[in-house]
């Protein structure tokens, strides 16, 4: 469904951009529907900048990333538009993606206007029900408040139930549990897979190994840009082949054992 | 002689009232002794790690004694405290990446904070060297500005300059949290190195990751809206938790090799109480499974077992 073929993504620095840095390295992998793949890597690595790429929030400086077949980067203005009813980002932290002084279902008015000028009140007011039923909110306890009365859980869930208004065929999910809290953490993550069982493709970037082994279907891991190792999930964790992975997986704290000197 | 906080109250003052952050914790660590303090965000764990070192404007000293060494320290006296600062009690703090001046030199800004607390910075020198290259800092760090670092490097020198007059406790407040893995790891380990080495006398290591303080504390404290929930020895904390919170919280924690396929992990439903006006008896009673009758009276933090306490009605 999503393609990314041998994208790579340089990035002018310093002064009137005379230094490059390249983020992203000929990385490709594909999401099908109902699968999740998890882009894992430290900082740096470049796993929110390939998330941005498949947003169209950076551009590609080389490779392609095709949905459905048709190249991303040739969307324009409505063609655009469109692209974003099948394609949908929530971000890591819930606090700054809502503006504080509105309240927080607004983004589902703003949403509306968009797309869905046209739809009578009522048939709106069912669609946002069934959206927050489906990130299991209780209407009652977010709409008409604001940002800052809701938790964190409940602000990520808001922007996920608003990503489903949409007919979205793939979420681009960039760290969006790092600032939850331990003991809420685990029901988005839940959530998440049933989405997917539902057929949405996800594409999860995380830093936290964990997360992406509990989660996903394939994994791909990046260092400085440069993708080191891919595959299943499973294989990916319990056969680690790049000396990268293997480091990483050794030093994930655990709690069935501890660090070997 | 180890570190003793009796019934500690620090509530934080605010229009509306006061926020009971901290309300009546009593621990002791042991010399040597490295204790890992977890909890979620909002449980008052950073209001501890600050309450031994220095108050800010908004905290109020409500009660409770603390006695570092045989002697109290005088927590609601911000200049009586100097006295004990840096050279008895040392902090890393939550984000030590921005805790150093950005146009000093790493080591002028060195040398003005030990001259301001009467040390000798050519004589300490041979020593900070030394510990530099302990944690695997070569000693031109000291001519190099902070930007020049990169953010491990930088939380592995302030964790050498914390500790460079050997307090007998530090706190490290969530110092691993912004980092890398395998940096996360470095950092972690260096600072049960410097126990072993003595730099420090005991270690309150505060964070929310319960993996990662499992792997080098001796014993850990959970702690739950403002209370603590349960102490135990590292060991009997993770694999025999008495308190029902703990035990929720345990295993709702994804950990490498679970997968979502064969084993769903469950989050503990409903949210922490507000601490402007906390309900009586057991805080966690709301979103306690277990919670029966007696929970509206306030369990006690009773010795269970030698060195495991609990606050709960059930595990007593």
């Amino acid at each position: 469904m999503l393609t990314v073929d041998r994208v790579s993504k340089v990035y002018r620095t310093g002064a009137f951009g005379t230094n490059q840095l390249t983020a992203v390295q000929d990385v490709s992998f594909d999401i099908n529907p109902g699968e999740v793949v998890s882009l894992i890597g430290e900082s740096g690595s470049g796993k929110t900048t390939i998330g941005k790429m498949v947003l169209r929030l950076a551009s590609i400086t080389s490779g392609t990333i095709t949905l459905d077949g048709v190249d991303i980067s040739t969307y324009r203005g409505r063609g655009l538009k469109n692209y974003y009813r099948h394609v949908q980002g929530v971000f890591q932290d819930p606090f700054s993606s809502f503006n504080p002084i509105f309240k927080a279902d607004r983004v589902f008015a703003m949403l509306k206007g968009q797309y869905f000028s046209s739809m009578g009140r009522d048939a709106w007011q069912h669609k946002v029900e069934a959206a927050l039923d489906a990130v299991r909110l209780d209407p009652a306890a977010v709409v008409n408040k604001y940002p800052h009365q809701l938790s964190g859980g409940q602000l990520q869930r808001l922007l996920i139930a608003r990503a489903l208004l949409l007919d979205i065929k793939v979420l681009v999910a960039d760290e969006i549990i790092s600032m939850l809290d331990a003991s809420t953490r685990i029901d988005v993550l839940n959530l998440l897979a049933e989405l997917k069982a539902d057929g949405l493709g996800i594409l999860f970037v995380t830093h936290d190994l964990a997360l992406g082994n509990y989660i996903s279907d394939k994994t791909v891991i990046l260092q400085k840009g440069v993708m080191v190792e891919t595959g299943e999930t499973t294989a990916v964790f319990t056969d680690p082949q790049h000396p990268y992975t293997q480091q990483l997986l050794a030093s994930v704290p655990r709690l069935d054992r501890r660090w070997q000197k | 002689m180890s570190l003793h906080v009796d019934d500690l109250r620090v509530y934080y003052r605010t229009v509306h009232g006061d926020v009971q952050a901290l309300d009546g914790v009593t621990f002791t660590v042991e010399d040597g002794e490295i204790m890992g303090v977890a909890g979620e965000s909002g449980c008052g764990k950073t209001t501890l790690s600050k309450s031994l070192i220095r108050l800010d404007g908004r905290m109020r000293h409500i009660g409770g004694t603390v006695e570092l060494d045989g002697s109290v320290l005088p927590l609601e006296d911000d200049r009586a405290m100097n006295r004990f600062r840096f050279t008895d009690v040392s902090i890393i703090p939550q984000y030590a990446m921005s805790a150093m001046n950005p146009i000093r030199k790493i080591g002028t800004m060195m040398r003005e904070l030990l001259e301001s607390r009467g040390v000798d910075f050519k004589q300490l020198r041979p020593e900070l060297e030394r510990r530099l290259e302990l944690v695997g800092l070569s000693r031109d760090v000291l001519t190099m500005f902070p930007i020049e670092l990169s953010g491990g490097m930088k939380q592995r020198t302030v964790m050498v300059l914390s500790t460079l007059l050997n307090p007998s406790l530090l706190i490290a407040d969530e110092v691993t949290s912004a980092l890398d893995v395998s940096t996360q790891r470095a950092v972690a380990e260096t600072m049960a190195e410097f126990r072993d080495r003595e730099f420090v006398t005991s270690l309150i290591f505060v964070t929310h990751d319960v993996s990662l303080v499992y792997q080098i504390a001796d014993t850990i404290m959970v702690m739950y809206a403002g209370k603590l929930a349960e102490k135990a020895p590292a060991d009997t904390l993770v694999k025999q938790p008495r308190h029902p919170y703990t035990q929720q919280l345990i295993s709702s924690l994804p950990e490498v090799g679970v997968r979502y396929e064969e084993q769903q992990l469950a989050g503990i439903p409903g949210t922490p109480p507000g601490l402007l006006d906390p309900p009586g008896g057991c805080r966690f009673r709301a979103r306690c499974p277990l919670a029966f009758d007696k929970c509206v009276e306030e369990p006690p933090f009773v010795e269970i077992e030698p060195g495991h306490s609990v606050a709960c009605w059930k595990a007593m």
